[in-house]
C-alpha cells in the first residue's frame, strides 16, 4: 500500500535577524520517514525540536526548503485544497472555531466547508457530541469555554469530515488528568471504528503509551529514533522511579540490588528509588526494600519524554 | 458549483451573525456617522447656497441625500484598512484558513461581507432616515435607481472588502501592515468621495481619484442610488465597479498565491 506520508529528506530552514545580522535557523533537517495507513504515531522531542515545523509541512502551510513531502499521496502546497478534504489538523494553540459564536454554528459551517450533505452532517454530529460529550455546551459561544471544552470541540472540528489521517500537535498542552483520558479514549476508539490514521506530537509521555504503537524522535531537527515505545526505552535505557513511603524514617537505601538512590525527604521517610526496568521489576524492588523497612504507600512514575530524549541527545554526543 | 456557492455563502451568513453580536459598537458607530454627518451637512449646504443654490448639479436635496447615504454605508464599506484577515496574518492564525478546502481569498472576503451587510441594519438604515427626517432629502421616485443602486451598494462593498483583503495578504511579506493600513485610511475617504463629493474636486484632483478604485466604493452607489446620473451613466458606473474588482480581486489570486509560499507561520 502506498504510505500515507512520505517524508524524503525534508528539511526547513529559517532565517531570524539578530539585530542586524542575519542568522540561519535549521529547524527541520534530512527527515526520511515513512507511515503507513492505519498507524498511530507519536511524534516527540524537546522545545524547538522541529515538531511543529514538520507538521507545517506535511500539511501545506510551510514550504520546505529541501526534500519532498507526500500526504496522502498528494503535494501538501500545490494540491493543498484536495488534500485538505482527506487531513484533520489540530494544533493545540491555534483555534480553528469561530470565536464569537455557538460551538454547534461552527460545526455547521465546517460542514459545509467541507461539502457534506445535511444527512452526513447529522450523522457525524451525533456521533463526536456524544462520545465528546459536548451536548452541554453546544449552544455556549466559544470563547466561553474551559479549555478542556474547547479542546474536545477543536478535536471534534478537526474529525468532523471523518478524515484518512488526523495530525494533532500537542492536543492536551493544559488539560487535567480526566479531560486527558477521556480525549484519548475517544481517539482510541475513532481509531478502531474507522481505521483513521494518527500523527500526534506531545510532551506527554502517556499519550503515547495510550494512543501510539510507534514513537519518532526529533532531535534538533534530525530523527533521532524510529520503533516503538518498549524499544526506545531499552535505547536510551531510560529508568523508572519507584518511590515508597516508610512507616518510619530510615538511613537512605543505598543498596538495594538494581537500584540508584535518588533521593529522601523527611529524614528518610520518603526515597526515589531509580531502576532499570530491564535489569530489575519493580515488585523485586519492592520486596528488597520492605525487608529493610515496613512500606506504607508506594508509586512507580514512568520517565518523562525530556528525560527520554535528554538521554538521546546525550547518546548521540 | 452548488456546493461552492453553499461554502462561501455560509460563510458570508457566519459573517452576518457574528457582527450581529456587536449591537453596542453599532449604536456607538450610528452616532459618531450621523454627527459627522450634520457636520457636513452645515458644511456642504453653505457651500451649495454659496454657489447660488446648486454646485456641479448638486442643489440641496441631492446634496443632503449624499452625505447621509455616505454617512450610512460608513458602517459598510471599509475604508479603515484593518480588516480580521490582517489579523489573522500578524497572528499566524491564517494558518487554520489554509488547512480548509476552500480559496482563502474567497473566505475571508465574504466573511468581511457578511459583516458589512449586517452593518446596514443598525447603521446603514438609521443613518439615512435620520438624515431624511431631521433635514430632509430629494431621492428619486421611481424603481430603477434602487434596483440598480442595491446592485451598486453591494459592489461596492464587495470592492472595498477586496481591497483591503490586499493589504492583509502583503502582510505574508511584511506580517504586520499596520502601516499599509494608516496609510489607506488616510486616502481612502477623500478618494472615494467621502468628504467632499468628487464632482466638486479640481478637475486634476478629480482625473486622479477615478485612477483608484476608492469612487467605486461610496461615490459610485451613492451616485447610483440618488440617481445623480441617468440610467446609462449608472449602468457604465456599475460596469467600471466590476472591472475594478476583477483587477484587484485577481491580484488578490497572484498575491494569495506568491505570499503562500512566503508565509513563515509562527509559533504553535
Ligand atoms: N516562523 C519561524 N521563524 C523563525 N524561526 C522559526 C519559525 N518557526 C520555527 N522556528 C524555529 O525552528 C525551530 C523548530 O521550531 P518548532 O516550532 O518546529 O519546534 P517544536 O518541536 O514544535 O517545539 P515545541 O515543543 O516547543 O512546540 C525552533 O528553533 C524555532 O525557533
Ligand atoms: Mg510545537
Amino acid at each position: 500500500m502506498e504510505p500515507i506520508i512520505q517524508m524524503t529528506g525534508l528539511g526547513r530552514d529559517f532565517h531570524v535577524r539578530e539585530r542586524l545580522r542575519r542568522r540561519k535557523v535549521v529547524a527541520v533537517d534530512d527527515l526520511t520517514v515513512g507511515v503507513e495507513p492505519g498507524e498511530a504515531v507519536g511524534y516527540i522531542g524537546a522545545n524547538g525540536a522541529g515538531k511543529s515545523t514538520t507538521i507545517k509541512m506535511l500539511t501545506g502551510i510551510l514550504v520546505p526548503t529541501r526534500g519532498e513531502v507526500r500526504t496522502c499521496g498528494l503535494h501538501p502546497v500545490r494540491e493543498r485544497r484536495r488534500l485538505a478534504r482527506q487531513v484533520g489538523v489540530v494544533f493545540g494553540q491555534r483555534s480553528q472555531l469561530w470565536w464569537d459564536l455557538p460551538v454547534q454554528e461552527s460545526f455547521r459551517i465546517l460542514a459545509a466547508v467541507h461539502a457534506l450533505t445535511g444527512e452526513a452532517e447529522r450523522a457525524r454530529t451525533g456521533e463526536l457530541v456524544e462520545q465528546l460529550e459536548m451536548a452541554d455546551f453546544l449552544t455556549t459561544p466559544v470563547r466561553q469555554l474551559s479549555l478542556g471544552q474547547r479542546m474536545r470541540a477543536e478535536v471534534a472540528a478537526a474529525l468532523l469530515h471523518s478524515p484518512r489521517l488526523v495530525i494533532l500537535d500537542e492536543p492536551t498542552i493544559g488539560l487535567d488528568v480526566l479531560s486527558k483520558q477521556r480525549l484519548r479514549e475517544f481517539l482510541v476508539a475513532e481509531r478502531r471504528l474507522h481505521g483513521t490514521t494518527l500523527l500526534l506530537t506531545t510532551h506527554d509521555m502517556g499519550d503515547v503509551e495510550r494512543l501510539c504503537d510507534r514513537v519518532l524522535v526529533i532531535d534538533r531537527g534530525r530523527l533521532a529514533y524510529d520503533g516503538d515505545l518498549p524499544g526506545l526505552s531499552r535505547t536510551v535505557g531510560a529508568e523508572r522511579v519507584l518511590v515508597v513511603d516508610l512507616s518510619e524514617p530510615v538511613p537512605d537505601l543505598l543498596d538495594v540490588p538494581g537500584t540508584r538512590h535518588l533521593a529522601s525527604e523527611g529524614h528518610g521517610l520518603r526515597q526515589r528509588l531509580a531502576f532499570d526496568a530491564e535489569a530489575t521489576t519493580a515488585a523485586r524492588v519492592l520486596a528488597d526494600v520492605s525487608r529493610r523497612a515496613e512500606v506504607r504507600d508506594l508509586a512507580v512514575e514512568e520517565p518523562d519524554i525530556e528525560d527520554v530524549v535528554r538521554r538521546i541527545y546525550a547518546a548521540r554526543r | 458549483m452548488r456546493a461552492t456557492t453553499r461554502v462561501y455563502w455560509r460563510l458570508l451568513v457566519a459573517g452576518f451573525r457574528r457582527q450581529s453580536r456587536y449591537r453596542l459598537a453599532a449604536l456607538g458607530g450610528l452616532v459618531a456617522n450621523s454627527t459627522f454627518g450634520l457636520l457636513k451637512v452645515v458644511i456642504l449646504f453653505a457651500t451649495v447656497r454659496a454657489g447660488g443654490g446648486a454646485v456641479e448639479g448638486y442643489d440641496v436635496g441631492l446634496m443632503s441625500a449624499y452625505v447621509w447615504i455616505s454617512q450610512g454605508l460608513l458602517g459598510s464599506v471599509n475604508l479603515s484598512g484593518r480588516s480580521e484577515m490582517a489579523e489573522r496574518v500578524k497572528s499566524g492564525d491564517v494558518a487554520v484558513d489554509f488547512l480548509r478546502p476552500v480559496d482563502v481569498q474567497g473566505a475571508a472576503i465574504a466573511t468581511e461581507v457578511g459583516r458589512s451587510l449586517f452593518n446596514l441594519l443598525p447603521r446603514g438604515l438609521p443613518a439615512v432616515l435620520i438624515g431624511a427626517l431631521v433635514v430632509g432629502m430629494a431621492m428619486p421616485t421611481h424603481p430603477a435607481p434602487y434596483l440598480l443602486g442595491a446592485v451598486s451598494l453591494l459592489l461596492g462593498i464587495v470592492v472595498a472588502g477586496a481591497t483591503v483583503y490586499l493589504i492583509a495578504a502583503l502582510g505574508f511579506w511584511l506580517v504586520d501592515t499596520r502601516g499599509l493600513q494608516i496609510f489607506y485610511l488616510a486616502v481612502s475617504g477623500f478618494l472615494a468621495g467621502l468628504f467632499v463629493p468628487i464632482p466638486l474636486f479640481p478637475a486634476w484632483l478629480e482625473a486622479l481619484a477615478h485612477a483608484t478604485p476608492f469612487p467605486a466604493m461610496l461615490q459610485y452607489p451613492v451616485d447610483v442610488i440618488t440617481a445623480r446620473v441617468d440610467l446609462a451613466a449608472s449602468l457604465g458606473l456599475v460596469g467600471a465597479q466590476l472591472a475594478w474588482l476583477l483587477v484587484i480581486g485577481g491580484l488578490g489570486q497572484l498575491l494569495t498565491r506568491a505570499g503562500r509560499r512566503h508565509l513563515e507561520v509562527q509559533g504553535g
